[in-house]
């Protein structure tokens, strides 16, 4: 315990010494997280929209009129010709060109039916999705519109049924993303930065040379590696602190579940990183090396985390390798804590696959921490 | 010269692959000796001295150092030995002071201890006006004799320096060997390899190693007789060109 405190005490002061990694330690992550939280949205605004009137009746001013009227669409100026919209759209200067027929009036007052072309640049596939479905609440909300005086026109007695739906949005009712990406954000830096610290910190003396100083030291290998991981735990928790902080003061971000089930969690969750830091730093002979690995991981965890896309729509194979995902977990349980209140009961299948990732993660690192080869 | 032996080799080989780094070599070293270690570049001294202190397993053949079998024991044995590298291995980042205390720390000795050590040693090295600089800004002569002292904070019975004084002054090398002096003097075993053949010269029995073989072990004095020559650097020669 005591040859222990000497490695952190030591530790602690190279971290503090070392101008250039406070910064890094502590800055980068937080402009980070001030700004990605306010680019990473899935919202899609700002849609150029253009259109080919071909009927210039009251009709299809009405409709373009709703368009304008949205806060998604920036309409731009019609077209006269299909050829020019597409010209426009190759050049990427509109996003949807919306296409009224000649006859989309007449047509309106005789069958109550009209048809409409719309083209959407898909070349993002999810805003396209995302694009459509905001044209077609425009369509519905035009239809309605539309039926109540066409009903009127006709002669019929019975009144037009209509079903209104009223979402209501569970956890985050204004659908505002930052309350759901803040948290997830959050995730990523504390396991980043914890990551690489310790994924770098052996393979540092190992290049210095001081390791081999180390090595013929009767210091045991649990005592050398809780010393040298314990500064990092202890970054990794004041991280997401400094966070919490921020998410509550500038995003506003609810926290509606306990903190102490959050650190809790955090505690434990940041021993798996840690431990998978070290088994890296353990196989590497560089920093270099080690950084490389760990990149190659942390990309496939963010990617894999359900934090940017969700777990549900990824096929079969790619939802089990999800399992092996800390990252996941983390992400999963901030949003269930922060957003939803969720209970220790609540967390507790992410709790406990996360404390057994932390044993084997910990138990492979020491393992493989070998003072003579 | 005490017949106590502190180092039994028996055989000891060490391959890397087909490569036979260190050829089956056979020696002792007696308690308080000074050990010298030669051979060129690549012969497999450092290898040879890394299974001796435990952080490189032998392929086959048996060493006892300081008691232990570097096999099973390499722990043990390491509570019983100094070890000072080629490269220079303490913290470049932590001050003299912090230096000491942390490698006493971890061979477990007391604050109290620590604290009598490193006013003794800073003493004794002239490093009192210093101890709290950072060991990054000292000169190589200085680093070397404050790390070979901190090879000595446990009082180990054997102290292994693999070429201490590369890149070292005539006038430090020479307050280095006294240093040498006075830790056998007081007991340690010394175990040194190095290039200066006039260093060769100071120490009570040498080997020069050839191709990961010992070829010759003796007392310089007799080395030179046996070579019919004047100089340990002709010894050295005559052996390596072989």
């Amino acid at each position: 315990m005591k040859i222990t405190l000497y490695i952190i005490q030591k530790e602690f002061k190279q971290i503090f010494r070392n101008k250039g990694m406070l910064p890094i330690i502590f800055v980068l992550p937080l402009l980070q997280l001030i700004i990605l939280s306010n680019t990473a949205t899935f919202e899609v605004k700002n849609i150029q929209f253009s259109y080919i009137d071909n009927d210039h009746s009251t009709s299809s001013r009405a409709l373009l009129e709703k368009f304008n009227a949205s806060t998604y669409f920036d309409v731009v100026n019609g077209f006269n010709t299909s050829k020019e919209a597409e010209s426009a759209m190759l050049e990427g200067a509109v996003d949807v060109v919306l296409e009224i027929p000649t006859d989309f009036h007449q047509h309106l007052l005789k069958n109550q039916k009209a048809v409409l072309g719309i083209r959407i640049n898909a070349i993002d596939g999810a805003a396209a999705g995302v694009t459509n479905v905001y044209i077609l609440q425009v369509l519905k909300s035009y239809n309605k519109q539309l039926q109540t005086k066409l009903v009127q026109f006709s002669n019929y007695n019975e009144k037009p049924v209509t079903i209104i739906t009223i979402p209501s949005f569970w956890y985050n009712e204004t659908l505002n993303y930052k309350t759901f990406m803040v948290p997830g954000i959050l995730v990523l830096l504390v396991t980043m930065i914890t990551l690489f610290l310790s994924g770098m910190n052996i393979v540092r003396e190992k290049e210095i040379g001081t390791l081999e100083q180390i090595n013929v030291t009767p210091i045991k290998k649990n005592q050398f590696i809780i010393g040298k991981l314990f500064p990092f735990w202890i970054i990794g928790i004041l991280l997401l602190s400094v966070g919490l902080i921020i998410s509550k003061i500038i995003f506003n971000v609810p926290m509606l579940g306990s903190y102490i089930l959050m650190y809790s969690y955090t505690t434990i969750y940041i021993l798996v990183i840690l431990g998978i830091g070290l088994f890296i730093s353990n196989y590497t002979d560089t920093q270099q090396q080690a950084m490389f690995i760990a990149w190659f991981f942390m990309v496939i965890f963010i990617l894999m985390s359900g934090l940017f896309t969700p777990i549900e729509s990824m096929p079969n194979w790619a939802q089990f390798i999800t399992e092996f995902n800390p990252i996941k977990y983390f992400v999963e349980v901030m949003r269930m804590v922060m957003l939803k209140g969720a209970s220790f009961n609540d967390i507790l299948p992410q709790f406990l696959k996360t404390l057994l990732y932390a044993i084997v993660m910990n138990a492979l690192a020491v393992w493989s921490y070998k003072k003579t080869n | 010269m005490s017949t106590k032996k502190v180092i039994q080799v028996n055989k000891l080989t060490k391959n890397f692959g087909d490569f036979k780094a260190v050829n089956n070599i056979t020696f002792d070293v007696g308690k308080g000796e000074v050990f010298g270690f030669l051979g060129a570049n690549g012969a497999g001294k450092t290898t040879a001295m890394k299974m001796l202190i435990g952080i490189t397993t032998p392929s086959s053949g048996k060493a006892n150092v300081a008691g232990f079998d570097v096999n099973t024991h390499a722990e043990d044995i390491k509570k019983n030995i100094g070890y000072m590298s080629q490269k220079f291995a303490l913290y470049d980042d932590l001050t003299v002071n912090e230096n000491i205390t942390f490698f006493g720390g971890i061979y477990g000795l007391t604050r109290k201890e620590i604290k009598e050590k490193s006013i003794e040693l800073l003493k004794e090295l002239n490093l009192e006006d210093v101890k709290n600089m950072l060991v990054a800004s000292l000169p190589l002569g200085w680093k070397q004799k404050l790390s070979f002292s901190v090879s000595l904070l446990h009082n180990p019975k054997i102290v292994f320096l693999d070429e201490p004084t590369g890149g070292v002054d005539p006038i430090t090398r020479r307050h280095f060997w006294e240093m040498i002096y006075k830790a056998a003097s007081s007991g340690t075993t010394i175990f040194v390899t190095t290039h200066y053949m006039d260093e060769a010269e100071y120490c009570d029995r040498v080997s020069v190693m050839v191709n990961g073989k010992i070829e010759a072990l003796d007392t310089p004095k007799k080395l030179k007789e046996t070579y019919n020559v004047k100089s340990m650097d002709e010894v050295f020669l005559k052996l390596v060109r072989k």
